[in-house]
């Protein structure tokens, strides 16, 4: 099929979804049909596998094949499927407690093993769903019901991990920003093996001081590298608004061995022989 | 040849020697040339807790028939030394008539065995084998194993030529002399024990693994998808499934942790190839959350548990029926799912192929409770018949195009099972989902959706017809022996011995244990008086289980126990004659 036959809108689902009025979520979902719609796949060739939070509700607002998984299991849950099923574009959505707390060891493998996967993770600094917690991101003196005062802990720096464990591509964007985010996210769709996508989603409900991300975000004024260490420098020093492309990586993704053949199973009971 | 002995149908052996003599790979030779004669037979090994060396005992049986437990006390046990012999003699008591073929540099012959009655004979087996180049002591044992069983020396010579071909003639040389010199030795003990001659069977036999019977079933049954991370004792599962899913077109990947693997299964699953896990209780215990999602979001997987000494790390290498009760209960919610048993090593396959195919024909995740005793022991068998249970997912095709056809994921259906669409399919796009939902997939709080999905759940596998596949009743008496899964093969046996002393009792052993088998067993226990329920857990998760579920006619007493010394026939035929005496 030809990729201009298909619209954003053959990518949406009519269900509404649940968000707050403003929420940064709403942005990223507009971004992700614009983007599927700029592959040339139909939306049954796609699928979009989320964990449990405000931005993992996303795949039932897409008109694709979805799963929405427990909390904090989307990466074991879309690598199962991609491997079985290499033929699938395979999105997972995730949010900042979704993936770098509860799910945070999965981060890790999936970047290590290199699927062919897109990683968007809605970074909104905080546990939406569950009313106004620290995530591994917030700053350390937010104060909160549960950590009053603040954390005191370093917050947690996906990029820089994500490239230490093996991402194939590495990009931060503002969910505001829909241009932006939409052609990173095609590039992180075609970039083969896993590539990594922070977006800044605000929480305009437990973190309303994120509605000044829009004037505070600023485009990297770097081009995106396919050295490590050199992206390694830019993502350790920068403030955490620096938005683009900072790492795209030539590793061989993992390629599994997958067929609809029967196979020979008579061959393999010979072994079992005496 | 010394004292003729009568020939008999079964005769065991146990080689026990630190990590590094060999003791293991003497035992599998036995045992594979034994196959090669036309015996049944069984190996289960006993290891100690180091990585590497250590204590090792091939415990062997070898039989006419299918056997499929080791017996009460053994009838010949060769120790080419003694080290830690206290830590795993339990394990292997010798018969009164027995004989002990100890080497006598290896000291002193332990207390216990010289209180068993047996006959003990020194032979200088390490000597011996100095004596050859390249010589090694567990050849020797082989051959003294060989000739006090008739095993036919040709056969055993054989087998090991062709498995050692490739280290070169010189080691094959080395080998042959040791069988030969061991077996010159057992000439001059006057004692044997032989087998009386091989049945003849259909076909070549097997030898396999209660884990790669599981493997194959599996893949008999159409996974083609597996993810999973190690853990003793399952682990063989799965390095029997890595390459044999690779030969035919499917793939296994190796997981972070559990919690990964029971996703990427579900995922797998989710487009739509059938898959497995296998793991132990500890991981198991890591799945339950996943497992949730599996039985909500009709996604089908199979789990295999293999079971070992619990709670936590327990005893990694040895055996216990003790996570039945996870398996049953261990979910949150109310998630109707499927638990099955395998009644023994070779039934791992029968079992494990039934189990993919009831998960993928009611999309539910099902478990397998398998344990070490079982998936770790290797047996000599006729080749498991083929069965039909294939695959049996309903898949859903494709949209038609008259209006009012809109394709529902979670369709209220008189069976309780909906069409899954698979990811590919136009139209067929749904959210697979764990939050409660309504017939089209999409999330829903209301009550009446919460209820009609939860009755369909149910409904798929109440309705279902599981056929008289739930277990095995036999014999006839009023005395039952009623158990479950691996401890089948030693109920059994108790229940053969007790006959052989004319007491009639029936065996009922139940490899479906949820859905449990209401009208099966309750048929099966009819007319019953007493009935004794013999199960491998201290806290007797089976009999409670019971008696939650079946009313249990006649008088009931148990014989329950943790592991690792495993319940044996003599201790049950011990129990019921026990209780007929009072
Ligand atoms: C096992 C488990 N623990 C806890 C929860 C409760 N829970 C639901 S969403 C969530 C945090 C979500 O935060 P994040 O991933 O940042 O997503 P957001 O809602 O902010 O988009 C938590 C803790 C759960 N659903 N499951
Ligand atoms: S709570 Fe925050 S993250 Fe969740 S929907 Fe509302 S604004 Fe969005």
């Amino acid at each position: 099929m030809n990729a201009t036959q298909f619209k954003a809108s053959d990518f949406k689902s009519d269900l509404d979804p649940i968000w707050c009025p403003g929420c940064g979520d709403y942005h990223v979902l507009l971004s992700i049909t614009r983007a599927l719609s700029k592959l040339g796949r139909a939306p049954e060739d796609i699928a979009v596998v989320s964990g449990i939070g405000c931005s993992s509700r996303i795949p039932a607002y897409t008109n694709c094949y979805g799963f929405h998984g427990v909390h904090g299991r989307s990466l074991p849950l879309a690598t199962g499927l991609k491997v079985a099923r290499p033929d699938l574009t395979v999105l997972v959505m995730s949010g900042d407690g979704d993936g770098f707390s509860i799910g945070g060891n999965h981060f890790l493998h999936a970047c290590r093993r290199n699927i062919d996967l897109t990683y968007v993770v809605m970074d909104n600094r905080v546990y939406g769903m569950t009313k106004g917690q620290p995530s591994p991101t917030t700053e350390p003196d937010w104060d909160s019901a549960l950590a009053p005062g603040g954390t005191g802990l370093r917050p947690f720096h996906p990029l820089v991990i994500a490239l230490a464990s093996g991402a194939n591509f590495v990009a931060r964007e503002f969910s505001g920003d829909i241009k932006a985010c939409t052609n990173t996210l095609i590039e992180a769709i075609n970039h083969p093996g896993f590539s990594f996508v922070e977006i800044l989603s605000p929480c305009v409900t437990f973190r309303p001081d994120e509605r000044e991300w829009k004037k505070t975000v600023h485009k990297a004024i770097v081009e995106p590298t396919d050295d490590p260490a050199r992206a390694a420098r830019r993502i350790m020093t920068d403030d955490g608004l620096n938005t683009g492309i900072l790492y795209r990586g030539d590793r061989a993704p993992y390629h599994a061995h997958v067929s609809d053949d029967e196979g020979d199973v008579a061959a393999l009971e010979t072994a079992f022989e005496i | 040849m010394g004292k003729q002995e009568q020939a008999r149908q079964s005769v065991s052996f146990a080689i026990v020697g630190t990590g590094g003599a060999g003791a293991i790979t003497a035992g599998s030779l036995l045992l594979e040339a034994a196959g090669k004669a036309g015996y049944a037979g069984i190996l289960t090994r006993s290891v100690g807790p180091q990585i590497r060396g250590g204590e090792a005992a091939a415990l062997v049986r070898l039989a006419t028939d299918t056997v499929e437990c080791m017996p009460p006390a053994f009838d010949i046990l060769v120790a080419i030394d003694w080290k830690n012999a206290d830590r795993f003699l339990a394990d292997m008591p010798v018969a009164p008539g027995g004989l002990v073929v100890a080497d006598p540099s290896a000291g002193e012959v332990p207390a216990q065995i010289g209180e068993s009655g047996a006959q003990v004979i020194f032979c200088p087996m390490k000597e011996l084998a100095a004596g050859i180049e390249g010589g090694r002591e567990n050849m020797i044992a082989v051959g003294l194993v060989a000739r006090l069983t008739g095993l036919p020396l040709d056969v055993v010579s054989d087998v090991f030529s062709s498995k050692l071909a490739r280290k070169g003639e010189a080691v094959v040389q080395a080998g042959l002399d040791g069988i030969r010199a061991g077996a010159q030795q057992a000439d001059g003990f006057g004692r044997d024990y032989p087998l009386a001659p091989a049945r003849p069977v259909k076909g070549k036999r097997w030898l396999i693994t209660g884990n790669e019977a599981t493997g194959l079933g599996a893949i008999r049954g159409g996974v083609r998808f597996a993810a999973a991370y190690p853990i003793t004792p399952a682990t063989d599962v799965l390095e029997w499934l890595a390459p044999a899913l690779h030969r035919i077109g499917g793939t296994l990947v190796q997981a972070e942790d559990e919690l990964s693997s029971i996703n990427m299964i579900m995922g797998a699953s989710f487009g739509g190839r059938a898959s497995i896990t296998a793991t132990s209780g500890p991981g198991l215990a890591l799945m339950m959350e996943g497992l949730g999602l599996s039985a909500a979001s009709e996604t089908p997987v199979v789990v295999v548990d293999v079971m070992r000494c619990g709670p936590s790390t327990g005893i990694a290498t040895k055996s216990e029926q003790s996570d039945l009760n996870i398996a049953v209960y261990g979910f949150h919610g109310d998630a109707p799912h499927v638990v099955l048993a395998p009644l023994g090593v070779a039934d791992c396959l029968f079992t494990t192929q039934w189990a993919v195919h009831v998960a993928e024909t009611l999309q539910c995740p099902a478990i397998i409770l398998s344990d070490q005793s079982i998936g770790q022991a290797r047996v000599l068998i006729e080749r498991p018949a083929d069965v039909a249970f294939i695959g049996g997912r309903k898949t859903w095709a494709a949209k038609t195009s008259e209006p009012g056809t809109d394709y529902l994921r979670y369709a209220i259906t008189a069976d309780g099972v909906s069409p899954m669409a698979l990811p590919g399919t136009a139209g067929g796009q749904y959210t697979a989902d764990g939050l409660t939902h309504a017939e089209n997939g999409n999330p829903s709080s209301r009550s009446f959706d919460q209820k009609n999905q939860m009755d369909k759940r149910q409904r798929k596998i109440e309705q279902f017809d599981f056929g008289d596949r739930w277990g095995v009743a036999e014999g006839s008496g009023t005395t039952v022996i009623l158990t479950w899964g691996s401890l089948t093969g030693a109920a059994r046996e108790a229940a053969r011995m007790l006959a052989d002393d004319g007491t009639q009792v029936r065996l009922v052993a139940l490899r479906q244990m949820l859905p449990f088998p209401t009208e099966g067993l309750a048929r099966a226990l009819e007319g019953a008086q007493r009935i004794l329920i013999v199960e491998q857990s201290h806290g007797a998760q089976f009999h409670r289980y019971l008696k939650a579920h079946a009313d249990l006619p006649g008088e009931v007493r148990r014989l329950n126990r943790e592991g690792p010394r495993l319940i044996g026939p003599e201790e049950i035929t011990a129990t019921i004659k026990e209780w007929s005496d009072q």
